[in-house]
């Protein structure tokens, strides 16, 4: 990439963003791990590490993006991604392709930053093949200013070959959310294990939905779908964690709490299991409502106020 | 001087049922009183109507701490006069660290314990468990011993501990008189509830409650002697009247019986 000043610029504002998500710029520089800094449509980073490949191509609005941890690599330290966009209106798609090889491990910390977000379109659409015994952890930020002027449509698809493992976290807690539309959809073969988690904070206006949905294909495979949000003012949520019990001696596992702060937030949870092989054992737990009370007093009876004592219930659920 | 707490013919009603009959308890500085008494006899909503918990609105009667009436105060004022409870199943915190759960007990106090130094003081490693989460990984002994702990960073004028020995992983009772014996030393009193007479004598002085009304007080061996002789074998929990104890006058208890199991949610 040749290095402009407007390439500096664009760079110096991406960073500041990345800055305002809670990463660190100098991610960006780092020697070890890979790097891929995405400002709009432009691959600002993209650099790859022994054992993992970045290659990106240009679109129109947004980029595609292909990474591979090839085959047995053990990527040590984590690979930064960051995706944003430093204007106030406009769309960014990202079209990428994670393949994660048999035994390669690596783990991706990603921040996706959008803090003057007005009129904004962030699109991901993803697919991830997670190899035979290979494991890929996927931890991404999220932060859209103030205004909620964005919607955010991460759409993955996802599969676990034999004895892989993914683990995925969602995060929106600082800032507004705006419109978030999140939809994971991984399927797991034999002893292969699927984690999905969100945790986001819907203030104002937001509308928040989230589809984690497993397929537990293989015989022993594991799924974890686990939601904690929180909604506040006028803020709805609707969570679906769905499992697919199909493989024998699958074990999968619902966990979906929503806490609702205000006369007129709504929330809305929906856990599905669905048997269809006799030896596999989906359970659930969904719990909406206000913030359960023996903790808060447990903590009222420490001298924390009550508002006090819900801010700390709240921000260890979304932490 | 007054008495830290007094309560004065204390009465409560929950759900219909008259709970608290009319106790009359005094706890003084410094000291370690226990309230012992079977499962459903009232001590726990004892402990909850003096913390202020929602649901347990004082009936009738008064609450003096200091000597002033605390009834109208809300569970945040009351711990900012100094009093606390340690429950006895303690809750489950996610995404809170042992270190954070105790740094907030009496924050602002200006004399409130290091975490780390409350921690070793319940003989738990800070360098083990200051980062642990207080979530479900924990032990139900290692989160009760947390909670201890917890009352020892706040620096509390009145500690009460609701069956601090039971549960699974349960403390030994050496443990809890180690404990209790620390909060004393940095001047609060403590009121221990329990249904185990072993634990209820290393108290300065005990009450046997039945029926939510105080039966007895005195010193603890003597009211060990009273409840082993009375309490533990009595097939009418909640109705000593019946049997008319010797020395204790009989009861007038209007609430339903309660089963020996009862206690928890009361």
């Amino acid at each position: 990439m040749t290095q402009t000043l407007d390439y500096e610029l664009e760079l110096d504002a991406i960073a500041r963003a990345y800055a305002a998500s809670g990463g660190d710029p100098r991610d960006f520089h780092a020697t070890r791990g890979g790097v891929l800094v995405v400002s709009g449509n432009r691959a600002l980073v993209g650099r790859g590490t022994e054992g993992l490949t970045i290659e990106t191509e240009q679109l129109s609005d947004g980029i595609r993006a292909r990474i591979v941890a090839h085959r047995g690599a053990h990527i040590a330290d984590p690979v930064h991604l960051c995706f944003g966009m430093v204007p106030t209106r406009g769309v960014q798609r990202i079209l990428a392709d994670f393949v994660i090889e048999e035994d390669a491990s690596v783990r991706f910390l990603a921040h996706c930053t959008f803090p003057n977000a007005v009129e904004i379109r962030h699109i991901m659409e993803g697919t991830v093949e997670v190899g035979e015994n290979a494991r890929m952890e996927y931890e991404e930020t999220h932060y859209h200013g103030d205004t909620a002027g964005i919607e955010t449509l991460p759409k993955m698809r996802i599969r676990v070959a034999r004895g892989g493992l993914y683990r995925s976290t969602f995060k929106l807690v600082k800032g507004a959310a705006g419109v978030v539309d999140l939809d994971y959809d991984v399927t797991a073969a034999e002893e292969g294990i699927a984690e999905l988690f969100a945790k986001i904070y819907g203030k104002g206006d937001d509308r928040v939905k989230v589809r984690e949905s497993i397929n537990l294909e293989g015989r022993g495979s594991r799924g974890l779908a686990k939601s904690r949000i929180v909604v506040t003012d006028r803020a709805s949520a609707e969570v679906l964690g769905e499992i697919v019990g199909a493989g024998p001696g699958s074990r999968g596992h619902v966990d979906c709490m929503e806490i609702i702060r205000g006369g007129k937030a709504q929330a809305v949870a929906v856990p599905l299991l669905r048997v269809v092989e006799e030896s596999a054992k989906l359970t659930h737990e969904a719990a909406i409502g206000s913030v359960d009370k023996r903790q808060m007093e447990t903590l009222m009876a420490r001298g924390l106020s009550e508002s006090e004592a819900v801010d700390v219930i709240v921000r260890g659920l979304l932490r | 001087m007054p008495a830290l707490l007094e309560l004065e013919g204390v009465g409560l009603s929950r759900g219909g049922s008259e709970i608290l009959a009319g106790v009359d308890l005094t706890i003084e500085p410094a000291e370690i009183h226990s309230v012992l008494g079977r499962n459903g006899t009232g001590k726990t909503s004892l402990a909850c109507l003096v913390m202020g918990l929602s649901g347990y609105e004082l009936t009738r009667g008064r609450i003096l701490f200091d000597g002033k009436d605390i009834a109208k105060l809300s569970i945040s004022d009351r711990a900012r006069a100094g009093i606390t409870l340690a429950w006895q199943e303690p809750p489950r915190f996610e995404g809170v660290s042992v270190y954070d759960y105790l740094s907030l007990s009496g924050a602002g106090k200006p004399d409130r314990l290091d975490p780390r130094e409350a921690l070793a003081l319940v003989g738990m490693d800070p360098l083990q468990y200051a980062d642990r989460m207080l979530d479900e990984d924990l032990s139900g002994g290692e989160r009760k011993r947390i909670e201890l702990a917890s009352v020892l960073a706040m620096r509390p004028r009145l500690a009460m501990l609701d069956e601090p020995d039971s549960g699974i992983d349960s403390l030994s009772i050496d443990t809890i008189d180690k404990v209790i014996r620390t909060i004393v030393k940095r001047g609060a009193a403590v009121l221990l509830i329990t249904h185990r007479e072993n634990l209820a004598e290393i108290a300065d002085r005990a009450s046997a409650m039945c029926g939510g009304k105080i039966l007895k007080t005195g010193q603890p061996d003597e009211i060990g002697r009273f409840f082993r002789n009375h309490c533990e074998d009595c097939a009418h929990i909640n109705s000593p009247g019946q049997n008319g104890y010797p020395g204790v006058e009989a009861l007038a208890f209007r609430g339903p019986t309660l089963s020996p199991s009862g206690e928890g949610g009361q």
